[in-house]
């Protein structure tokens, strides 16, 4: 059977050299983490089943960083590596598989322009293509808007692009089934109203998701505890969950977090 | 030497990285004649049935010649469909070193099977030496195979159908997870591949 995937996410800044990991909070506050090949090895030791290494500064200079921070990691971390941030075209899809990536992460570009999602697809089949949405609740009644039911209210979800700077007015479900009907292989969700608060994932938006489309979707943004996690497994559909400061700041290894969810009858990798 | 067969379908360091770490010394092979003085071959596994099959083309009497040699050969996901018969995917023959078909997975899953999965293993074999029942590899792929011969699958998985893992035949050996990208018991598996270069 299929294992639940726990996922860290490390958030690089490569305006830096080596590049060092961050973590931001409600996509501001910046914290420091780590050297990112570093974060990674100690992530396979623990047990990760995925890393995903997002460029936050994402500028053109900066790609040759994230190319060595993959390349070196590729040297000694034998796992499924995603790399995303900044990922605005085919060619840059292409320069972070030749330095060792297995999968781009998109989500501007992607919104601007949806047929990058079937070239990805196309030139490196669907499990290489990864949709970040970055989604915010609009709390009311909207025509022609995908409307769920919250503990708060009725509220529809709004995608967000340029690292949650901007607002596209895109319903994120709609967004999401698109995606999948281009070739995406995964959905990576970010709630924006929970990420960095450590409050918990936004269930009703992980379930409405993961309900809609039949790809894997992976839970992101406010993992505090180890609840949450089980929380999101529980409840939702989704096929991985994603952490970052409770795993750079040391509150909790992958192992622990692994352990509890095994301990609560979620199928895990051990 | 063990030569990576590179036929041009997308990056092929986690392999090459994967066999240096365990000791081996991989080298990447575009170019068939290459092939001649290797001890043993990987076939990696990137992109469609059809595309891989057209791309192979030019390696196809070279890899016949060195494995009937009868040195160690290692197919992964696509570079294990491509062993057999036939493949549904681009409806197009396969290299027929193993009997068989290449279908896809059933209805009621999510397709491709993407993550970490367990391995039930049916028979001892030297490739799955130190490789407990039950321990994950990491999966991505929408087709299987199914060897006509049962006996040739020494360790299978669950995925809406109990499909064949790990197929051995003689010199070949053949896998549908991806070793290089599972993590320690990943390496494993590699290192076991390694061993039978060195016997």
């Amino acid at each position: 059977m299929l294992a639940k995937r726990i996922i860290p996410c490390l958030d690089c800044d490569l305006g830096v050299r080596q590049g060092r990991v961050v973590k931001g909070v409600k996509f501001k506050q910046i914290r420091y983490a780590g050297i990112p090949w570093e974060l990674a090895e100690e992530y396979d030791k623990q047990g990760a089943d995925e890393l995903i290494f997002l460029d936050i500064t994402a500028s053109h200079e900066r790609r040759e960083t994230m190319a060595k921070v993959i390349e070196k990691t590729s040297e000694n971390v034998f796992m499924p590596l995603t790399v995303g941030g900044g990922i605005g075209s085919l060619k840059d899809a292409r320069n972070a598989f030749n330095a060792g990536a297995d999968k781009v992460s998109v989500n501007t570009a992607a919104l601007k322009n949806p047929d990058l999602i079937n070239d990805i697809a196309k030139y490196f089949g669907t499990q290489a293509c990864v949709i970040a949405i970055d989604a915010k609740r609009r709390y009311g009644r909207e025509a022609s808007r995908e409307v769920v039911d919250t503990p708060q209210g009725e509220c529809w979800f709004e995608c967000s692009f340029y690292g949650g700077r901007e607002f596209t007015g895109i319903d994120a479900i709609q967004w999401a089934v698109e995606a999948e009907e281009r070739g995406a292989g995964d959905i990576m969700l970010t709630s924006m109203d929970r990420d960095g608060t450590k409050d918990g994932f936004d269930i009703e938006l992980t379930s409405a998701i993961s309900d809609s489309v039949n790809i894997p979707v992976i839970a992101s943004g406010g993992c505090g505890t180890l609840e949450h996690i089980l929380e999101v497994f529980k409840k939702t559909n989704a096929s991985a969950a994603l952490a970052a400061s409770i795993f750079h700041f040391r509150e909790y290894t992958v192992s622990d977090v692994k352990e509890y969810l095994k301990k609560n009858g979620v199928h895990v990798r051990i | 030497m063990i030569a990576i067969i590179d036929y041009g379908m997308g990056n092929l360091h986690s392999i090459h990285n994967a066999l240096k770490k365990v000791g081996g010394d991989p080298v990447i092979i575009s170019d068939s004649t290459k092939l001649s003085g290797a001890d043993a071959v990987v076939i990696p596994g990137v992109g469609s049935f059809g595309d891989c099959m057209t791309n192979l083309a030019p390696f196809r009497d070279k890899l016949f010649e060195v494995i009937n040699s009868g040195i160690p050969m290692l197919g992964i996901c696509i570079g294990m469909h491509v062993l057999f018969d036939h493949g549904e995917e681009s409806d197009c023959a396969g290299f027929g070193l193993i009997a068989g078909d290449v279908i896809r997975l059933p209805q009621g899953v999510k397709i491709p099977q993407m993550g970490w999965n367990e391995l039930w293993i049916r028979q001892d074999s030297d490739l799955l030496s130190g490789i407990n029942n039950g321990d994950f590899f990491y999966f991505v792929h929408s087709y299987y195979c199914i060897p006509e011969d049962d006996s040739t699958i020494t360790a299978s998985t669950d995925y809406g159908v109990d499909l064949a893992a790990v197929v051995e035949k003689d010199n070949i050996h053949a896998v549908q997870f991806h070793p290089e990208k599972s993590s320690s018991k990943g390496l494993i598996i590699l290192n076991n591949f390694v061993e039978m270069v060195r016997c």
